[in-house]
């Protein structure tokens, strides 16, 4: 039997019961990365001997029992730009080459405790900007579910990860749909929590007010098992809500759920059978007791602008901290102080990093302000006040989760406008702050994945989780694998 | 909007950015179209309309002002290009 084709949850219950040790677990995991990420390149680093003695060091503690998570022991990876101590952390720039945190990001520290495997950390979007993992510097993630396509991005690597089969779970990080759309492109789990239900201590910021650290999976019962394990307060993040990690009653009862479904969002540019699938998930929803009902969301068409703006204004200011001085590349010849900083961040930044400095440089300068980034502050007022409109109608907003299915590889690098425009669905959740889930739902015509958002109340993850759910209780769409073949 | 060479320019100052001529040359056109699709939002009226800066209410955090050990400095300075003496060094800047 392949290990690796098994759940998070069914090999922490076979590591509880003895059927299988940590250590044979784990090295079973690596054995897949050597076979598969030659193909997938999911992975920047891989810390074989690191994860081997943390499965030594877990398999004492769940025999001692003093690890009881039902994760314990489960090896799983991390989005390369979470800091992990003493190990490679890139945010698959070249401006971090070298860098070793001294510390670990919460998230990765409360999975630690609780027995986490770390195998080792994803490829990615260079810092999360772009939506096919293709600008990192270490080369572009591919497709489990077809060697042309991207995987999505920016978190391409945790989807492709878990895709493969390479880890059991992953984390990634969403600012305006990088945990979801290659949730939805690679045929997995992926929730986007509500902004400060999980703390960003350690997660190497892109854009503060919308960057949201959350989990991939095979299926709804690991992502849930995650979240309550990574979510809770944390005083080292102030933006941390004031609340206990986040528990799920998966029941699969959905009776009387009211959904809603945004008219905006499967009109001109979604692809034909992407709508398909995902209306076909709302008759199921329907079919299992949901009210489901469409509605009007006008604000749709603004909220990409209005993302761009302020995540570009939020990295050009974050991204100031990368000057050639405290960690990573330095240019290695300088007139003075000021050349030093020009040169380290020319030549270590990729061209998209640099565009979207740029673009925040400019909406912030003086004479620009008004018009540009204020201008999307107000507007990202009043799509909030959308959603709050809608959520006192619905428990909950079903919709696509990006107009396609995965992009061939190399179609957006030409044309960023192109590829902004494909977060029409996903963006305007990480501007009002609200969690995310994307399930499976189907398949299209050339048999890669589409995935079905759901959307909810900020705090209300654990029913989206139940719908999430209730519905691949009714379905088997999450439980196809991909094969990794050469398309004609 | 057109942006010209000198904006380009100064937003290379702004963002500590040096671009060669091509470079430069796409990155005034890319950014011109994506600036340009960004003025859709004067569509929308938000007069009265309060810029929201966070989805939800936060405000300051503080802490009891407790004495406790900092970071070392050995390990605030464990990935510096260049250190000494428990400092990060820089290029002179006076003379």
């Amino acid at each position: 039997m392949d290990w690796m084709n098994m759940s998070a949850l069914e090999v922490g219950k076979k590591i509880k019961a003895k059927e299988i040790g940590v250590e044979e677990v784990t090295k079973a995991a690596l054995d897949r990365i050597a076979e598969k990420d030659k193909d997938v390149n999911a992975f920047i680093t891989v810390c074989a001997d690191e994860a081997m003695a943390q499965a030594k060091k877990v398999q004492k503690g769940i025999d001692e029992g003093t690890l009881t998570s039902p994760l314990a022991g489960v090896p799983m990876a991390v989005k390369d730009n979470m800091c992990t101590k003493g190990i490679l952390t890139t945010c698959a720039s070249k401006i971090l080459t070298g860098f070793k945190p001294f510390y670990s990001s919460t998230a990765v520290n409360r999975l630690e405790e609780a027995g986490a495997v770390i195998l080792g950390k994803l490829n990615m979007d260079e810092f999360a900007m772009g939506s096919t993992s293709e600008t990192s510097f270490y080369g572009p993630v591919v497709n489990p579910w077809g060697t042309q396509r991207s995987p999505g991005g920016s978190s391409g690597g945790s989807a492709a990860a878990v895709a493969a089969g390479e880890a059991f779970y992953t984390l990634g990080s969403d600012t305006g749909g990088s945990i979801r759309q290659p949730a939805s492109f690679c045929g997995v789990t992926g929730l986007k929590p509500t902004y400060g239900s999980v703390s960003r201590y350690g997660l190497i910021a892109y854009a503060s007010s919308l960057d949201q650290i959350g989990p991939l999976g095979k299926n709804v019962e690991d992502v849930a098992e995650v979240l309550s394990i990574i979510s809770g307060h944390d005083p080292k993040d102030s933006t941390s809500v004031a609340a206990g990690a986040i528990q799920t009653q998966l029941t699969g009862d959905i009776k009387g759920k009211r959904i809603g479904i945004p008219k905006e969002y499967f009109g001109d540019g979604l692809q034909a059978d992407v709508k398909e699938r995902v209306l076909a998930a709302a008759k199921k929803l329907e079919e299992m007791g949901a009210i489901v009902e469409e509605f009007s969301m006008p604000e749709t068409d603004y909220a990409i602008p209005a993302y761009y703006i302020i995540a570009c204004a939020e990295a050009s200011s974050n991204l100031s901290r990368f000057d050639g001085v405290k960690y990573g590349y330095a240019a290695p010849e300088y007139k003075d102080l000021t050349d030093l900083y020009y040169k380290s961040r020319s030549q270590g930044f990729g061209m998209e990093v640099k565009r979207r400095i740029m673009i925040g440089a400019f909406v912030l300068s003086s004479g620009y302000y008004d018009a540009y980034y204020k201008k999307a502050l107000q507007v990202k007022a009043v799509i909030k006040q959308s959603f709050d409109r809608a959520f006192g109608k619905f428990d909950c907003i079903l919709s696509p989760t990006a107009p396609t299915t995965a992009l061939k590889l190399g179609e957006s690098l030409s044309d960023p406008l192109k590829m902004y425009l494909g977060d029409i669905y996903t963006v305007s959740v990480n501007l009002a702050g609200l969690p995310s889930l994307v399930v499976p739902c189907g398949f299209d015509k050339e048999g890669l994945p589409v995935g079905l958002q759901l959307t909810g109340q900020a705090f209300t993850e654990s029913q989206l989780l139940n719908i999430g759910y209730a519905f691949q209780q009714a379905t088997d769409y999450h439980l196809h694998l991909p094969e990794t073949k050469k398309e004609a | 909007m057109k942006i010209t060479d000198e904006m380009i320019d100064y937003i290379g100052i702004l963002a500590r950015l040096q671009l060669d001529e091509s470079e430069k040359e796409s990155a005034k056109n890319e950014m011109e179209k994506i600036i340009n699709y960004m003025d859709v939002l004067n569509e929308v009226d938000t007069t009265g309309i309060e810029a929201m800066s966070h989805a939800f209410p936060v405000k300051n955090v503080f802490r009891e002002d407790e004495v406790r050990p900092s970071v070392d400095r050995e390990l605030i300075t464990l990935n510096a290009p260049k250190k000494k003496d428990g400092c990060f060094q820089v290029p002179k800047t006076v003379e």
